[in-house]
């Protein structure tokens, strides 16, 4: 299954280094001047597209460990909100912020936005699975109305936008390399992959095997927050892709997230760029945003998933 | 309970006074007819918003649920979105604003009744399901129309973008009047239905036994709800605030306080409690925000932060009962 995965995200890749408005074909790499374009800009935005789609997919599925519940996701959930607000008041303190500054005030912001999304959804009951989105998505929107109001006061809802709606078409060489690190995350990720496993059979269950039960969580919670602060700052939001990647892919591995994990990041970086090769096809030389491509899919798959009717019982 | 109505009438009537004559300098020959035409939208959009969403709760036995909440508003722009697709942005333009107001309408209203139609089978009775479908929905409807949006020209663009946003601060005093005439008659045959609604908020099961079969009855609240929210929205656009949120929840805390104000009332007092509620939080917002305070912020965004925040304590609290 990673095999046939792996060769699909490899097909997809070639494919998006001759996809664009200016053509571009392999027999024209003698040409300087087309290894060029291909070197300082399709080959970075098609890298973006498959570190955020494999990082996304990743920390959603963490999430979904945290918080016991398939139908959650950090981006629409708190965390991604709340790295707009972090780079929001970073760049209205000190306007002329280093990245490095921005990114970090946007993981500390997704971390308290994730951690007050788990204390806000720990006391709800098990045995209605589907409060725990509906709480997340609202909490998330009043994060987001929060962001709205001091954009708007300090005339800053242009950039708002940039933050919050996710687009490929401005990475270039030398503008995407921090995504690197949202990698590392997914190592690290795969690194306690059995430790988070014992901690989706439950807390007790866990804590009688011996996990570690705080430390686990906020390993997760880190990775969570840095991997979509990163993503925020580099490209913008992009919401869904952590939703819906986790839940198909428990149904082809199951829960056992040392095999799913890999599946999970394969299958998240061939959704983004997938959805952003479609961006560009689709009314070339205009570009449709990449977020836009994966709410259209991502909604449409997680409205199914969420209305399909149970296979057994 | 008809104490608490004259305050609240008292109150709106203050605040009415207040956005009217705060900081009217100048001449009076223009600014008070200039105000009163907001005002007038404002009024009506806020009662008829009100009245249609505590019927919506009544049908659907539940204080959480809202037509907004169910994606309605996204509906909106994408029809206007899709009209001036499908005309051009010149097209678009050239249509009169009382036919296009009227295009709006049915669009909407038919769109609406088939919209909860679609949700009512999905959700096959679990309530949480029926809401997080609704907004999900929403957000499909909304991700459509931003892609829809990409596929017109920029000037167009503008257009669209222009016009999907609740404005308050510029009401086309012809539409004032159509709106006027959709969403009155409306909320008159609203009242009519104030019996019949007591009766099916005691369940549906003691409603038919009662002699009042609750689907004919859901038909004719769900047709004059789609009326309400259609008019208001074609008269000052949509309520929800943007892409980061959810949806509007203004539905939602004028159905909640009414509550709050008049606890265990019959429709007869609910519906007009609702409506003074409805307009008052408009009202008042909007005179706290432009006269007061001189905020730049759409009262929309607030009133997402503070629903949001209601939305949560309704949802958490009926856990804890």
């Amino acid at each position: 299954m990673p095999l046939a995965a792996g060769a699909a995200l490899a097909g997809l890749f070639v494919l998006s280094l001759f996809l664009g408005s200016a053509a571009l074909s392999p027999v024209d790499l003698a040409d300087p001047a087309a290894r060029e374009l291909l070197l300082v800009s399709r080959l970075p935005r098609s890298l973006a597209a498959m570190l955020a789609g494999a990082a996304l997919a990743v920390t959603g599925q963490i999430l979904q460990v945290l918080a016991r519940n398939r139908f959650v996701e950090p981006m629409t959930a708190g965390a991604g909100q709340s790295a707009a607000l972090g780079i929001l008041v970073v760049s209205l303190a000190f306007p002329g912020a280093a990245l490095g500054l921005k990114m970090g005030a946007a993981a500390l912001a997704a971390l308290a936005g994730t951690l007050g999304l788990i204390l806000l959804i720990r006391p709800l009951p098990p045995t209605q699975p589907l409060l725990v989105p509906l709480v997340a998505l609202v909490y998330g929107g009043v994060i987001g109305a929060g962001v709205t109001f001091i954009a708007w006061q300090r005339d800053m809802m242009q950039f708002l936008d940039v933050w919050m709606t996710g687009e490929l078409s401005g990475v270039l060489r030398g503008r995407y390399e921090l995504l690197w690190l949202s990698a590392l995350t997914c190592a690290a990720a795969w690194a306690i992959a059995d430790r988070l496993t014992l901690l989706s059979l439950g807390e007790d269950a866990a804590r009688g095997l011996g996990l570690n039960i705080p430390l686990v969580t906020a390993a997760g919670m880190v990775a969570i927050a840095l991997a979509t602060a990163i993503v925020v700052v580099t490209l913008g939001s992009i919401p869904f892709v952590g939703l819906v990647v986790p839940a198909l892919v428990a149904r082809l591995t199951g829960d056992n997230l040392r095999r799913a994990l890999p599946m999970t990041a394969l299958t998240g970086a061939i959704l983004v760029l997938a959805a952003d090769m479609a961006g560009r096809t689709l009314r070339a030389p205009y570009e449709v945003p990449v977020a836009t491509m994966v709410s259209l899919i991502g909604a449409a798959l997680f409205l199914y998933l969420l209305n399909r009717r149970p296979a057994r019982g | 309970m008809a104490r608490r109505l004259a305050i609240l009438g008292a109150v709106l009537a203050l605040a009415a006074a207040g956005y009217m004559l705060i900081g009217a300098r100048g001449n009076w020959g223009f600014v008070l007819p200039f105000r009163a035409a907001k005002l007038a939208a404002l009024l009506l959009v806020g009662a008829g918003l009100a009245v249609a969403t505590v019927m919506f709760q009544t049908i659907t036995a539940n204080r959480i649920l809202t037509p907004s909440l169910m994606g309605y508003d996204a509906l909106y722009v994408l029809v206007l979105t899709a009209l001036v697709h499908g005309l051009g942005a010149s097209g678009y333009a050239a249509l009169p604003p009382a036919l296009l107001f009227a295009l709006n309408l049915a669009a909407m209203s038919a769109l609406g009744l088939l919209l909860f139609a679609l949700l009512a089978r999905l959700a096959r009775g679990d309530l949480v399901r029926l809401v997080l479908t609704g907004i999900v929905l929403g957000l499909l409807i909304r991700a459509g129309t931003t892609f829809l949006q990409r596929m017109i020209d920029p000037s167009a663009f503008q257009m669209v973008q222009g016009i999907s946003y609740a404005r308050f601060t510029q009401v086309e005093p012809s539409l004032l009047g159509l709106a006027a005439l959709a969403i009155l008659p409306a909320l008159a045959l609203a009242w009519t239905l104030r019996h019949r609604l007591d009766v099916i908020s005691l369940g549906r099961d003691a409603a038919a036994g009662l002699g009042e079969p609750p689907a004919r009855l859901e038909r004719a609240a769900l047709a004059l709800i789609c009326v309400l929210v259609a008019a208001a929205t074609a008269l000052v656009g949509p309520l929800a605030s943007g892409s980061l949120g959810p949806t509007s929840f203004f539905g939602l805390i004028a159905a909640a306080f009414a509550h709050a104000i008049t606890p265990h009332a019959r429709h007869a007092v609910l519906m007009p409690c609702a409506a003074l509620t409805g307009a008052l939080i408009l009202v008042g917002g909007q005179t706290l925000m432009e006269r007061v305070l001189a905020l730049a912020t759409p009262l929309t965004v607030v009133i997402e932060f503070v629903g949001g925040v209601t939305f949560l304590i309704l949802l958490l609290k009926r856990r804890s009962a």
